[in-house]
């Protein structure tokens, strides 16, 4: 429990957020373009971490399906922040040892003749450390 | 010397939990002067104030210094003990050590230092007090209410009942208010027009009561009981005398593309109107922006067609000067403007309204006769979905943090009336949570969902938007944890209310104190929640704070019971903590009579004897009718000729020093 | 005036459009700018934790050589826009970044946010003017039904970015009236394409994709614009069966002023 909240403690510092603002309205998740992607979505995301629950969203790949397009952020009525809150919980988990989402070697499998190189670059931002 | 006692209270735990009053009671024994000290449980009770009195009495005490609460709380309740035992009350002093110490602190080791740095303030300025009496002032028989909607109506129906006169000041044209725009009211749905508007012909009717419509307080000096105010009757271009009503003049008027305020812009008006069939007074008005006749002097018809010969295009606004005893501020609310929530869509179709702009299209008086129909297209809808709290409980900056207090039952009395006039039509609601305590109201919004089968969703909406037809909403069903998109043929927004643009300026004519959403504070949110801060000012309706027509009315005339009350009385007791000037040291600079707020401060030239020297001085003279003694004038002064009874520059010098000595 | 300006990365290689085209539209406009001198890349994303300055610093040693220069720093990609407003809103705002950026960096003078960043449409509006740019238009896309794609770096978070409406923005759309053309307004156009997850997840940026063709479509939509090379990509690229042509809108710009 204690690491728990430790870990939580670290995901509020990273992002700057304020998860305990939220007052459970489900404006995050009316928003949110990647809701059917995500096993747990916005809302709850923000739950979780009230709550402690940081390794359950850790080892989900909903962290990895958030768009950082902010729509949740700009229509939050209590200003949580939930795009911000997803970001630290993927920083968290990507400061790890080994556990970087996208690898260099993926790469030449993936690119195509008309991608451009601003969406590797972001790719490598978001998903590697 | 002088002799000193001193009572700390316990309040209970509220003080002792976090000072330890034993040992503040043993520190002040130890000030110079102090001969009696003591603590007790509750000081405010009656055997509290006992001991009081019994040590006044038998030390012989000419100061008294009470730990305890704010003074705001019971000052006046310790200075009255004290003259019972004989003592001037204003040789009373109250160290606040509960709001300014034990509530705001936990640590009970620093919590009791701050107590007796306090105690030994009071104790300091106690020593220079000096016995005051106070003086009387008359009373003005006669209120001003500033608002003529339910909550002015009410307050100036039971005040001219009483048998004092009213004036009711109303910038708009008629009276009436929001409710006037309502089709039905909850928990009983009877018909809004039908509860106000005998009230608005009783207001009309009773010989106590003037109106005031289509005018603005520009301007309010003076003091409780003694107030003069500025009013502007602004120009209708019409002799009120005369104008019968009929509406001659309305069908003939060519320009007809003013926004109807009164259907909220829903429809067109021309541009001489009356604002609604039932208006109060029932005369016309010109808009003046928008008359032709008015703006490049072409046109003139009404003129002609006007058998009662009521228009007159050169009427100019009118100033008047009354006086009363006692002001009420019933300015009302308005809903918030939705520029800053476009993700619903409101400025981008026109099957988007707002919950008032509903209420018009459902009232047999509205712009449809009744008829509810989709604004884009006349049609019938057959789905319309309301969504809540559009606005309130948003501390993003976007919209009000509270919550606006009324939505939920409306929405339900929406709801409800559409399934009843509409049974094909389908009515969902999202909801963050369903607030509705009141009487029958928990009971009212179950019926919508039980007997009317209305479709509510736990959940908030993101986005509106149009597709194939109609519109489509992107929400959260939180209790099935899933993102729906509902089709809907027309979106309703419970829009948040806030207080009215007027009541900022309002607070500000009245020095009467307001809170950061604009609503204007009460004295006490309990024990005083009527009246204004500032003496013979009080609050009646919304500009207090959200709240309902019955919840309204109660206090409307809760506002007029303390009306009364104060213009009953024959004469005032005034505060005798005013300002004076030493008229040695004034030099005549005009910066107090600048910064006083209340007029008080005037010029003489006067022949002054300063240590020998004879010569004629202009110098500051206070009159102490008009002052209230808030001090401004003492920390304008340059020469330190202007200070204040009760408060000197001494006095607080003193007590600065006391909380700066270890 | 002379304008800093700052291509970034893509423009010089997949999105040669978006800068050719722009440089012969101010050109034409008779706006100069000087590309500043050795600029890097700005990052791509806006690193959103708190404690990221690493990632910071490119975007702000492109601000400072702005700053040197006296100069506001012309923006035209949407993402550089957003990392740059976003990074020189940090330098202005927050103490710790800056403090720590500002002692690694090592500047003549530290840097706390001078540099004024404008985008390339915020000039249109309001150094240009809508009004002059429509008169110097010879060539009006008259009749043409053309849907602006605004996404989400230009618009999100406002209070920080200040480009326009969130929810209901209307500055290409002013873009699109004053070539000539008609604007259509519709619902999506400020809805996300999936830009940053088109490399690791094409099935989840398809998605988006087609709800976004299917509202400018729905709306009568027969031409997109956009300013960003991602999005650019990605409704090419990523779109299901359903497609639109999608053109950045300096290449409009250019074909109005006859200069393409």
């Amino acid at each position: 429990m204690k690491k728990d909240m430790e870990l939580a403690n670290e995901v509020i510092r990273i992002s700057g957020a304020n998860p305990i603002r939220c007052m459970k309205c489900g404006k995050c998740s009316a928003s949110c373009p990647s809701f059917n992607e995500m096993e747990y979505a916005p809302h709850k995301f923000v739950d979780m971490v009230v709550h402690g629950r940081i390794e359950e969203l850790m080892e989900s790949k909903s962290i990895f399906h958030c768009l950082s397009c902010f729509a949740c952020v700009e229509r939050c009525p209590r200003g949580v922040e939930p795009a911000k809150i997803v970001e630290a919980i993927r920083v968290v988990k990507q400061r790890q040892i080994g556990e970087n989402y996208l690898d260099a070697n993926d790469i030449p499998a993936i690119v195509d003749e008309q991608i451009p190189q601003q969406a590797l670059v972001s790719a490598f931002r978001k998903f590697k450390k | 010397m002088l002799k000193i006692g001193v009572f700390v209270c316990w309040c209970g735990s509220n003080i002792a939990a976090t000072v330890d009053v034993k040992q503040v009671v043993e520190a002040v024994k130890l000030q110079q002067g102090v001969v009696f000290a003591t603590d007790y449980q509750y000081m405010c009770s009656e055997a509290g104030q006992l001991i009081m009195r019994n040590a006044i009495e038998e030390y012989k005490l000419d100061g008294v210094v009470i730990c305890s609460c704010s003074p705001r709380m019971h000052e006046a309740t310790f200075r009255k003990n004290a003259e019972r035992a004989g003592l001037n009350p204003f040789m009373v002093e109250i160290a606040n050590i509960r709001e300014h110490c034990s509530w705001i602190h936990k640590d009970v080791e620093e919590g009791t230092i701050k107590a007796i740095a306090l105690a030994n303030a009071a104790i300091a300025k106690v020593k220079l007090n000096a016995p005051l009496i106070s003086g009387e002032s008359g009373v003005t028989k006669r209120a001003l209410v500033i608002g003529g909607g339910i909550a002015g109506i009410q307050t100036a129906l039971d005040i001219a009942e009483a048998g004092f006169q009213v004036d009711i000041v109303e910038k708009s044209p008629t009276i009436g208010g929001n409710m006037a725009k309502l089709d039905k009211t909850f928990p009983t749905l009877d018909c809004s027009a039908c509860i106000l508007t005998p009230k608005m012909v009783d207001a009309a009717a009773n010989p106590n009561i003037e109106l005031l419509t289509y005018s603005e307080v520009e301007k309010v000096s003076g003091f409780v009981g003694n107030f003069k105010a500025t009013i502007r009757k602004k120009a209708r271009y019409i002799n009120t005398d005369l104008c019968t009503g009929c509406g001659d003049c309305m069908s003939k008027c060519p320009s007809k593309k003013g926004k109807n305020e009164f259907n909220c812009g829903l429809n067109n008006r021309p541009a001489i109107y009356i604002p609604f069939a039932q208006a109060i007074p029932n005369v016309a008005v010109i808009d003046p922006v928008q008359c032709i006749k008015i703006t490049k002097d072409k046109c003139g018809l009404c003129q002609t067609v006007c058998s009662a010969k009521a228009i007159d295009y050169k009427q100019q606004d009118e100033i008047i000067e009354r006086e009363y005893g006692a002001i009420v501020a019933a300015t009302g609310y308005k809903p918030i403007k939705l520029d800053k929530f476009d993700e619903y869509g409101y400025s981008q179709s026109k099957d988007v309204i707002t919950s008032l702009e509903l209420e018009r299209l459902m009232n047999a008086a509205g712009p449809t006769g009744g008829k509810l129909v989709k604004p884009s297209d006349g049609s019938h809808p057959h789905t319309i979905t309301f969504i809540q709290c559009v606005g309130s409980r948003d501390i993003s900056g976007r919209g009000k943090c509270y919550c606006s207090k009324i939505c939920c039952m409306y929405t339900a009395k929406h709801a409800m009336l559409i399934r009843d006039k509409y049974p094909d039509v389908n009515v969902n609601v999202f909801y963050i949570d369903v607030r509705t305590p009141g009487k029958n109201y928990d009971e009212f919004y179950r019926r919508a969902v039980e007997e009317y089968n209305v479709n509510y969703i736990k959940g908030q909406v993101g986005k509106v938007y149009e597709s194939d037809g109609h519109l489509v909403l992107q929400a959260s069903d939180l209790l099935n944890n899933e993102q729906i998109l509902v089709n809907s043929d027309m979106v309703v927004l419970a829009t948040a209310i806030e207080a009215d643009e007027s009541a900022k300026k309002v607070a500000s004519m009245l020095t009467a104190s307001i809170d950061t959403n604009n609503f204007l504070t009460e004295a006490h949110a309990k024990l005083r929640p009527v009246e204004s801060p500032t003496a013979g000012i009080f609050l009646s309706g919304v500009c207090q704070g959200p709240k309902d027509i019955p919840e309204t009315v109660s206090q409307a005339s809760a506002c007029a019971a303390k009306v009364i009350g104060l213009l009953s009385k024959a004469k005032l007791v005034t505060n005798p903590c005013v300002a004076h000037s030493d008229e040695l040291l004034c030099n005549g600079c005009s910066n107090c009579a600048n910064v006083c707020p209340y007029g008080a401060i005037g010029y003489e030239t006067k022949l002054i004897n300063d240590h020998g020297i004879r010569e004629n001085r202009r110098v500051a003279v206070v009159n102490p009718a008009l002052c209230q003694g808030c001090g401004a004038c003492t920390v304008a002064c340059p020469s330190g000729a202007m200070d204040l009874f009760g408060f000197s520059n001494s006095q607080i010098m003193a007590e600065v020093e006391a909380i700066c000595k270890k | 005036m002379i304008y800093s300006y700052y291509p970034g990365c893509t423009l010089k290689t997949k999105a040669k459009e978006l800068d050719i085209y722009a440089r012969k539209s101010l050109e034409a406009l008779g706006i100069e700018i000087e590309e500043l001198d050795n600029w890097q890349c700005c990052g791509g994303v806006y690193p959103l934790a708190k404690d990221e300055i690493a990632t910071k610093l490119s975007s702000i040693r492109t601000l400072n050589q702005a700053k040197e220069l006296g100069r506001p720093l012309l923006t035209l990609c949407s993402a550089c826009h957003h990392v740059l407003t976003r990074v020189n809103n940090d330098m202005k705002t927050n103490g710790d970044i800056n403090m720590r950026a500002n002692n690694y960096c090592a500047f003549d003078e530290p840097y706390n946010g001078e540099t004024q960043v404008i985008h390339f449409l915020t000039l249109l509006k309001e150094v240009v003017g809508f009004d002059n740019l429509a008169k110097k238009v010879v060539n009006p896309l008259k009749g043409r039904k053309i849907g602006a794609y605004y996404g989400c770096l230009l618009l999100r978070p406002s209070n920080e970015l200040a480009f326009d409406d969130p929810e209901n923005p209307s500055i290409l759309e002013d873009f699109i009236k004053a070539l000539g053309a008609t604007p259509v307004v519709y619902p999506f156009r400020n809805e996300c394409c999936g830009g940053y997850i088109s490399v690791t997840n094409k099935s989840q940026a398809t998605k988006n994709v087609d709800k976004i063709v299917a509202s400018a479509k729905y709306k009568g939509c027969e031409q997109l614009i956009t300013a960003c090379p991602l999005c650019m990509y990605n409704l090419n690229e990523n779109a299901g069966a359903d497609k639109i042509e999608v053109k950045y809108f300096t290449e409009l710009l250019a074909e109005a002023l006859g200069v393409k």
